[in-house]
């Protein structure tokens, strides 16, 4: 009996475990999945679904899309050997800067229709999450309008019924103004249900529906009030082009917007203002993380999370970096010479005098003087500091027959005419030296988002300087620039003195003075690098005239300085040379020569057809409803 | 050990001669060549900005077998033999294309069948005539006729004209080493143009340079040349 004890055993467990129901034994709880309702059950679950939304919204320039998403459009050379390629092609491809994440939308839809059907979250919650859903999407959508135009507006999720026909499922282009409309009916729909929190910097916040908005409705204005420069660049169906008849409705939603933030509806913001020295002050906007009055909405990076950026090593000054590596932008003289002097004047840089000599300089510096000193704080010109370290930036000495002595390395060393030793350094360890991948091509470097934070430069550490979407500045920009077309100059002023003061252009603009370059110009160095120019050419429509596809002449770059219709296809460098001429007073002093980098070899060239991204084929022949992009 | 040499041997002989045979499509071999024409006279315009498409239907997914025209207009495409449709967008080159009533481009039906040689007809808001050009002293000068094709509502003014020379047979206002305007206001005489172009220094030293002449149309993104002539310095 005691040796068939195992086997009554065995018996019984089979009898107790083997007889379940099929359905009881395969239907079982996983472990690894949370089901709808699980997962919109706890406001934390909710926030790390929102989460994941957050971090797929889409940047022109993002300092986690790389470095490059910052260089092209002749503001900036791309010092690396792999990226020369743009500089060097004829012509932008119709499919660039496009995108169509219909999958981001779907998800958004879906998240927003579960969190409106979930039962356990409080009402408050729900409607935080689900207004910020909504803000993601309409930002989303106002992105992909911006570069497509008008695309399907898809606001529910969808389901194929496997039925055979998809037709059912495919939607036409909206028109390009029902976009705008959208993104704005949608901000003003969500407004209130999102909190006033200016210190919510990574979160949607009221200020920041508000700020969308604004910049929404100045985009679809000025497509309006200025698709008159380009009537090829509509199509009959209007997903592409606005009426001009919409612009001043378009420009009076974006001032009033604006003016909610301006006013502090929405909190309190204010330009950033707590350096005495105000290049510094200016660079301190990307860099200050906390108690920064003028981020409106950011995308945040933390240390030591994983969720960093390489920008720094990729573009700090390469004399001395963390890392074998660096100096990839090199802002171009175009952009440079852009800033204005002082007495709100617009001049080149003095290189030469009346009659055509040089001009000796006794610090490399002086050149630079009595200029915005948002030059400073975008750029690392010869002759200053990062980390309170010089840069090295000089391209060799000039001699006194003309002639130029310089090396083909970092740093060189050769020995001066009529020696024939020591050898001395003729050349800067930034370079620099054409073709040289991380010097300084155009003789200058960015400081723009460099992180000055030991280990920011390091592969190892990266950086966690937060990019800014909407900022304070660019509020009160589109404020003036919307108050500019609708006929109030003053108003326009009051705003612009604002941020040009703080840039210590002191001398205010008068009414007169305000003029469409004025407000072109504003933004282009108030807003550098920080992935407006594009789009704003593009409203402008000056887009084709600016990027033409001709080569400048050093007589272009050098007149018609803050002329909107400037032209500017090729970047452009200024290289500082030490004078040897031993005697000479000048001996020692430092002259200055245009020269355009001998790896941009063609000219920037925005086609007509480029104003809008081209739409895959295998996209419209999925759904032949879609139409094609004009001139493509 | 010998027996299974010869059989790794006649393995790869036997892969070697049953792997490749029927599998493969044979490529395309027949040319469609043509040229883009008014009247039998070449349109020219600036290399690889011009585009045509073709489709072919019945294969699926529909999407264009896209191509640019060349400097002297001409166009050539490697295909299968059958039927296709060629069309050139919307808004690009400076001519007019015929378009259906709704707008859209109209449609050449091409039937390649071997080599096949189709030149396009279009109609350019104008042609450049009589290009002769000279050199002496530095400067290389340029006299030419402009003719005005479109005269009806939908004509378009002259924005601009241009003389411009390279180093290379490549030439338009992307490539070029030199380059002189005229603006179209300024044009007195239509059949009498002038234009004249300093040659800079040429490094390395050639004695010879590439000319010819471009026309912008206002509102036309396009523009329209001249033949390229290769003027001796």
């Amino acid at each position: 009996m005691k040796k068939h004890i195992p086997h009554i055993i065995f018996a019984l467990m089979l009898s107790s475990a083997g007889c379940k129901s099929d359905s009881e034994f395969l239907n079982q709880t996983p472990t690894n999945i949370l089901t709808i309702e699980q997962a919109f059950k706890d406001p934390a679950q909710v926030e790390s679904i929102l989460a994941n939304l957050y971090n797929r919204q889409l940047d022109f320039s993002g300092l986690d899309n790389g470095w490059a998403s910052f260089a092209d459009f002749s503001e900036s050379f791309p010092s690396e050997n792999g990226a020369a390629g743009i500089v060097q092609r004829d012509s932008w491809g119709f499919g660039e800067w496009g995108t169509w994440d219909y999958t981001y939308i779907r998800e958004l839809n879906l998240f927003i229709e579960r969190c409106t059907a979930a039962t356990t979250l409080s009402e408050d919650s729900k409607r935080r999450f689900l207004a910020e859903a909504r803000f993601l999407r309409a930002n989303y959508y106002f992105e992909m309008t911006k570069r497509m135009g008008g695309v399907p507006l898809i606001l529910k999720s969808m389901l194929y019924d496997f039925g055979g026909d998809p037709t059912y499922l495919q939607f036409p282009r909206a028109k390009e103004a029902e976009m705008y409309d959208f993104v704005i009916s949608e901000a003003e729909a969500i407004k209130g249900d999102l909190p006033v929190a200016p210190n919510q910097k990574a979160r949607a916040t009221m200020a920041a529906a508000l700020a969308m908005e604004a910049r929404a409705a100045l985009y679809a204005g000025s497509i309006a009030k200025y698709g008159f420069r380009t009537p090829q660049v509509t199509l009959p169906g209007e997903e592409v082009g606005i009426p001009a008849a919409k612009a001043n409705g378009y420009y009076t939603t974006a001032l009033t917007a604006a003016r909610e933030i301006i006013e502090g509806k929405a909190g309190n913001y204010s330009l950033y203002n707590s350096k005495p020295d105000l290049a510094e002050n200016f660079a301190n906007i990307f860099l200050e993380k906390n108690n920064n009055p003028e981020s409106i909405w950011v995308e945040d990076f933390k240390l030591k999370s994983g969720r960093v950026h390489g920008f720094t090593v990729s573009n700090q000054p390469r004399y001395g970096a963390e890392e074998e590596e660096g100096g990839r932008l090199n802002p171009s003289l175009n952009l440079v010479e852009a800033f204005e002097k002082l007495d709100n004047t617009f001049a080149p840089l003095p290189v030469t005098d009346g009659s055509g000599n040089p001009i000796y300089y006794d610090n490399l510096l002086d050149i630079f003087a009595d200029r915005d000193a948002r030059l400073a704080g975008t750029v690392i010109t010869p002759g200053s500091a990062f980390k309170g370290r010089n840069v090295d930036i000089w391209a060799g000495y000039l001699l006194s027959d003309g002639g130029i002595l310089t090396g083909d390395d970092r740093g060189a060393q050769k020995p001066l005419p009529g020696t024939t030793s020591p050898a001395v350094q003729v050349v800067g360890f930034d370079g620099p030296i054409n073709g040289k991948e991380f010097t300084a091509q155009t003789g200058f470097y960015i400081r723009k988002y460099l992180d000055p934070s030991p280990g920011a430069g390091s592969r190892g550490t990266n950086s966690e300087v937060p990019f800014i979407r909407y900022r304070y500045a660019e509020v009160l920009l589109n404020a003036a620039e919307a108050a500019f077309e609708l006929g109030q100059p003053a108003v326009a002023a009051g705003y612009m003195n604002e941020v040009r003061a703080r840039a210590g252009l002191t001398i205010p603009l008068t009414a007169a003075e305000i003029t469409f370059d004025r407000i072109v110009h504003e933004r282009r160095v108030e807003l550098a690098f920080e992935g407006h120019i594009l789009f704003d050419m593009k409203r402008w429509r000056l887009a084709h005239i600016v990027w033409d596809g001709t080569r400048m002449t050093v007589a272009d770059l050098t007149s018609n300085i803050g002329k909107a219709t400037k032209r500017n296809t090729q970047p452009y460098g200024l290289w500082p040379y030490k004078y040897y001429n031993p005697g000479n007073p000048n001996n020692g002093k430092w002259v200055f020569r245009i020269v355009l980098p001998a790896l941009v070899t063609q000219a920037n060239r925005f086609r007509l057809g480029n104003y809008y991204s081209f739409i895959d084929d295998n996209i419209r022949s999925n759904n032949p409803k879609i139409v094609r992009q004009p001139n493509q | 050990m010998n027996f299974k040499r010869h059989y790794i041997a006649l393995l790869m002989i036997a892969a070697a001669f049953g792997a490749c045979r029927k599998d493969n499509y044979d490529p395309p071999a027949s040319d469609l060549t043509g040229r883009v024409v008014y009247k039998g006279e070449p349109v020219n315009v600036e290399y690889n900005q011009v585009s045509y498409q073709l489709y072919q239907y019945g294969f699926g997914r529909l999407g264009p077998i896209e191509g640019f025209f060349t400097q002297e207009g001409g166009y050539s495409m490697k295909l299968f033999d059958g039927e296709y449709k060629f069309i050139i967008p919307n808004g690009q080159g400076p001519f007019v294309w015929r378009q259906t009533p709704t707008g859209a481009p109209d449609t050449v039906v091409i039937n390649v069948n071997g080599k096949t040689d189709l030149d396009v007809e279009v109609t350019p808001y104008y042609m450049i005539r009589t290009p002769e050009f000279k050199s002496a002293g530095g400067k290389v000068s340029a006299t030419f006729r402009i003719d005005k094709i479109i005269t009806d509502a939908a004509a378009k003014d002259i924005e601009r004209v241009s003389l411009y020379i390279n180093k290379t047979t490549f030439v338009s206002g992307a490539n070029n080493i030199a380059v002189t305007d005229l603006n179209g206001a300024d044009i007195t005489d239509p059949a009498n143009v002038a234009l004249e172009v300093d040659v800079p220094t040429i490094a390395p030293a050639q004695s010879y340079v590439y000319a010819r002449i471009g026309l912008k149309i206002s509102g036309v993104e396009d523009r329209l040349f001249s033949p390229i002539v290769k003027v001796s310095l």
